[in-house]
Parts: structure tokens; C-alpha cells; sequence
């Protein structure tokens, strides 16, 4: 259980993948006008990475890694050079699937939800989440729950980011840094804060 | 050929993918803590950026509207398997340093976003140019990045010592923020800047304008 809190903890504050793998960057910068906006989109990421993250576990330890279709009676293929073609695949297909059976079971969530989802296919921090949990041989549990973490983290950060901009565009930014440019700068000023949690200890 | 010739120089500075497109942000800030893995990332962009652009105008009229996401992002990721293969097999030092990141290619807005936006209305060649011409803009803001933060973080270019650091016996003090990731957030705000204020028609509209104070001097 332990591991778990901390991986958890490690996933939403520690290693947030806006704020310190730079994961979903332009969808964090494009749509963080507003704060509402930013909650819809948390959401929907929150959503599709508890979902694709541990799906993609099963497929790369059941169908992909070496000696995985030993199952099958081939236990010398090592299939791992077929990982982006798949995961990218899964990831279309569920986030798809997502959008149909929201449209259908639960209207509410997919009116809130809908424009961003097509969007959620093309965000780094979804595929960036799934080849972590390759490269960190993280087993099913904790990928559910490190999807999980990397979605609040992320989420998180975009919430923060849009109350900035809320209240930056009153303020007189010098001609050639307004919009995008000053909000790379607060970005990265937000960004030198989460590096203070890089020094907790669990 | 002029044509060929704007469509490849246009993204450089005019239109550039990072700058002004918002396109690609997310690698070009992991990347560019030193310019050996900057540069190869580049390459590695460029190249993807213009084959995917170049097979996917060749099939453009074959493609159905409605799933077309997915028939771009299949021979986007085919190129990238392939990039990371050769990576893997040549340069197995700089493709562990960029461990997911060449993965995240495939998620670069720029490979999918100039499918998107040009190669589905173009034929092949001006469609290849125009990935290289891209690929290229996103090229000079990495190295351009990778340049400061290698050379003011640790005193080298692509790992040859320029200024010797004091713990070598030399006189430069690393700048170690430089080498931690929100620096590039900072330089890629200021090129930003720089841009713009080279070329002011890049300068967005203010969203809220105060109004003029029109007791000025009266009170």
C-alpha cells in the first residue's frame, strides 16, 4: 500500500508531467485561457490516462515484451519494436470509444468533455505516461495508479496556469512578450516552484 | 521554384512552428539541456516531419475524411519506429539520454499538425519541402536553446570544454539553473520576445485594453 501512496505522490507532485517533463505542452499552453476550460480538460486527461495507462500495461507484458506470447507457444519473439504503432493505436481507439459511450450513457460529462477529447490523442502527457510505464517496468497496479497520478498532476498544473492568465491579462505586458511569450515565463516560474518538491523524501 | 523555396524558408523565422504556431513545445524544452542531444533531435524531427509529409500527400486522395487521424498517425508512428530503430542501432548513447522523447515524436503537434494543414492539400514534393522547412524551424529554436544552456550551464559545446569551469581549474562558474528544466521555458519565452521584436506583425492583440486615462493632468 505504501508504495502505491508514494508513487502517487511521486507521479502528481515530484515528477508532474507539465511542470517537469514538459508532457502536453501545447494543449496546456493553447487552452488555458480560462479556468473552466482548464477543469474540462484536467478532467478528460485524468479520465483517458486511468484508462490507457493500464491497458497499454497489459498489452506490453502479455502481447509485446520478449518472451511475452509465450502464452501462444512462441516464446522467442520479442515483438517491443511494435510498442509506439500500438500504444498510439490504443490510445485513438479508447479515447474514441470514450467519446461514443459518453455521447450515449452519459450526456452530461460528454457535452462538458466533448471538444476536448479528439484533442486528448495528440497530448504528449497520454502517450508520454504510457512509455513511462514501459521504460519504469511499473506492473498493473501501480500503472493504474500512476495513470492516475499523472493525470491529477497534470490537471493540477493546468488549473494553476489558467487563474494565472485569468488575472495576467489585465496587467500591461511589454508588446513583444504578451501572450504567448509571458506565458512561457510564468510557466517556467511555476515550473522552478514544483522543482522544490523534487527534495521530498519518501 | 521560388515556390519550393518559400515553402522552405518561410517556417524558419516568418511562420516558425514553436514560436508562433504553438506547435512542438513539448520535446523542444526536454531535450535541449546539452546540443549533442538537441541537434540529434532535430535531425530526427526533420526527417519525420518531411517523410511523413511526403507519404501522406501521396495518399491524400485515397484517404476518407472521417478516419484520416488515424491513417496520419499510422505512417507517422511506422517513421518514427523507424528513427528510434536506427537510433537504437548508431547511437545508442544519445537514444538512451532521449529515452521517451523520441517515442513523443509522435505526438509532436508539428508532424501531425503539418500533415493536417498542409500536406492533405498539397502534391508530395512542395509537401516534403514544406516538412523540411518546418522540421528546420523547429531545428533553430533547439539548437538555439541547447546552445545557451549548454555552453552558460556547463561550459562546453556538444561536450568540448569553451570555458573552463572552476572545478576544472578554470575561471567560469557553471550557471547550474541553466541546467534544470524551467531554464528553457525562460529562453524559449525571450527568443519569443526577440522575434517579435524583430518582426512586430508577429505581436498579439491585447485580450483587455485599459481604458486611456482621460483625466490625465486635470486632477
Amino acid at each position: 500500500m505504501e508504495q502505491y501512496i508514494s508513487l502517487a505522490v511521486k507521479a502528481i507532485f515530484v515528477e508532474n508531467m507539465a511542470l517537469a517533463f514538459f508532457l502536453g505542452m501545447c494543449t496546456f499552453l493553447a487552452i488555458s485561457k480560462k479556468v473552466q476550460t482548464a477543469i474540462g480538460l484536467g478532467v478528460a486527461v485524468v479520465v483517458v490516462l486511468v484508462i490507457t495507462v493500464p491497458v497499454n500495461n497489459l498489452i506490453f507484458n502479455y502481447l509485446l515484451r520478449e518472451g511475452a506470447l509465450a502464452w501462444a507457444g512462441y516464446p522467442d519473439v520479442d515483438l517491443s519494436f511494435l510498442g509506439y504503432i500500438s500504444y498510439i493505436g490504443v490510445i485513438a481507439a479508447i479515447v474514441q470509444i470514450l467519446e461514443m459511450f459518453l455521447d450515449k450513457f452519459v450526456p452530461a460529462l460528454y457535452n462538458a468533455l466533448g471538444v476536448f477529447l479528439p484533442l486528448i490523442t495528440v497530448n504528449c502527457a497520454i502517450m508520454g505516461a504510457a512509455l513511462f510505464m514501459v521504460e519504469r517496468d511499473y506492473t498493473f497496479g501501480e500503472s493504474v495508479v500512476y495513470g492516475a497520478g499523472a493525470g491529477l498532476g497534470w490537471a493540477f498544473a493546468i488549473t494553476a496556469l489558467a487563474g494565472i492568465r485569468e488575472k495576467l491579462k489585465y496587467s500591461d505586458v511589454p508588446e513583444g512578450l504578451r501572450g504567448l511569450g509571458i506565458t512561457f515565463i510564468t510557466v517556467g516560474l511555476m515550473s522552478l516552484g514544483f522543482m522544490s518538491f523534487s527534495g521530498v523524501q519518501l | 521554384m521560388s515556390q519550393t523555396k518559400d515553402v522552405l524558408t518561410t517556417p524558419i523565422l516568418k511562420n516558425n512552428p514553436i514560436a508562433l504556431q504553438i506547435l512542438g513545445i513539448c520535446s523542444a524544452l526536454a531535450v535541449t539541456s546539452n546540443l549533442a542531444t538537441a541537434f540529434v533531435m532535430s535531425l530526427a524531427v526533420i526527417t519525420v516531419t518531411a517523410f511523413s509529409n511526403f507519404f501522406v500527400s501521396l495518399i491524400r486522395n485515397h484517404i476518407p475524411g472521417n478516419i484520416r487521424i488515424i491513417v496520419q498517425m499510422t505512417i507517422i508512428a511506422s517513421l518514427v519506429i523507424v528513427v528510434d530503430q536506427f537510433l537504437k542501432a548508431f547511437a545508442y548513447e544519445i537514444s538512451k539520454q532521449l529515452s521517451v522523447f523520441v517515442g513523443l515524436i509522435i505526438t509532436n503537434c508539428i508532424v501531425m499538425g503539418r500533415a493536417e494543414a498542409f500536406a492533405m492539400k498539397n502534391p508530395p514534393i512542395p509537401s516534403f519541402f514544406d516538412g523540411v522547412g518546418n522540421g528546420l524551424g523547429y531545428a533553430l529554436v533547439l539548437m538555439f536553446v541547447g546552445f545557451i544552456r549548454e555552453l552558460f550551464g556547463s561550459g562546453s559545446l556538444f561536450g568540448i570544454e569553451i570555458l573552463p569551469l572552476i572545478n576544472n581549474g578554470g575561471w567560469y562558474q557553471g550557471n547550474g539553473l541553466l541546467l534544470l528544466p524551467p531554464s528553457a521555458f525562460f529562453i524559449i519565452g525571450l527568443f519569443i520576445w526577440g522575434l517579435r521584436a524583430l518582426r512586430k506583425e508577429q505581436v498579439e492583440k491585447p485580450e483587455y485594453v485599459m481604458a486611456p486615462n482621460s483625466k490625465k493632468g486635470a486632477a
